[in-house]
């Protein structure tokens, strides 16, 4: 399941089981918050655009959180089940590197204005396939 | 190398089309066009903020996202750096463009002195734009002396 944020209200929203949404829904609202705590720890520390952090593991089953915060403060999350260990570093971050250039894309479009939901096929065809190659 | 001819071209043409259409020669009409083009400019701007910063690191304050605008933005659309940025430090900066591309084929001295605002209209939205999708609200205002010689007045909003 992923998420883009712009300013902490939601963008876009996709998810593969359909079970359980609104618990998605409430752990990505809360993982704003640790992107907020990792943006501002940020501008002492090292300047990395990219960053990539575990956390929420839940109660019932575990979930690896990953986040990813471009320089116009546009948020993306990503939810996967901590089962699927075939998961590794450079995949999620190659993932978030596609959604980022999609999204440059969508901002791109003329007729779409920034700060609406994203509604461009285009973009919800890149990260179908991206889910089902995961999944 | 005939990148910069064609937006050249399309720029002059923008300007002369806004101001073919508009048969008010009142202040309040031009006022219009001027907005009109800016608007423009903005959503430009809006687009290259996002597309441009894709793979440096993170700015970490306003200086730097200024810089970046006067480096990586300015060659990217005109081939060309900035030549001078001053601030006060206080939330205004001024970017000083010697030989701004859009007005050098125009003339070197006072002569259309008038006519210069119309063509820094799309590229103070620009500015704009671009700081807006980096997170600075702005207000950009543009002034020549002689041309081609021009600069771009940026004040932060502090909200």
């Amino acid at each position: 399941m992923c998420q883009v944020y712009l300013w902490n209200y939601p963008l876009y929203i996709r998810s593969v089981p359909t079970e359980n949404e609104l618990q998605f829904h409430y752990m990505l609202h809360t993982s704003l918050d640790v992107v907020d705590e990792k943006i501002s720890a940020m501008g002492k520390a090292l300047v990395d655009q990219r960053e990539l952090y575990l956390g929420l593991l839940y109660p019932t089953e575990d979930y690896k959180v990953y986040g990813y915060v471009t320089n116009s403060k546009v948020k993306f999350v990503m939810v996967v089940d901590s089962s699927n260990t075939a998961l590794r570093d450079n995949e999620i971050r190659s993932m978030f590197r596609k959604l980022h250039s999609s999204y440059t894309d969508v901002m791109c479009n003329p007729f779409y204005t920034p700060g609406d939901r994203i509604q461009s096929r285009a973009f919800d065809s890149m990260v179908t396939a991206m889910m089902i190659q995961v999944c | 190398m005939a990148d910069a001819a064609l937006f050249e071209f399309l720029h002059t043409e923008m300007v002369a089309e806004l101001w073919a259409h508009d048969p008010d020669p009142s202040p309040g009409g031009q006022k219009m066009s001027l907005s009109v083009l800016e608007g423009m400019g903005f959503r430009v701007g809006q687009a290259l903020g996002e597309r441009l910063p894709r793979e440096t690191l993170a700015f970490r304050e306003e200086l730097d996202v200024l810089k970046f605008l006067c480096k990586d933005l300015w060659v990217a659309v005109f081939q060309k750096q900035i030549d001078s940025l001053r601030t006060n430090h206080q939330g205004t900066y001024v970017l000083q463009d010697n030989s701004f591309p859009l007005l050098v084929r125009m003339a070197s001295g006072l002569q259309y002195l008038e006519e210069a605002p119309k063509f820094l209209a799309f590229t103070c939205g620009l500015l704009r734009g671009t700081l807006s999708t980096l997170g600075i609200k702005s207000l950009v205002t543009a002034s020549v002396a002689a041309l081609p010689a021009c600069k771009f007045q940026v004040v932060i909003q502090k909200a």
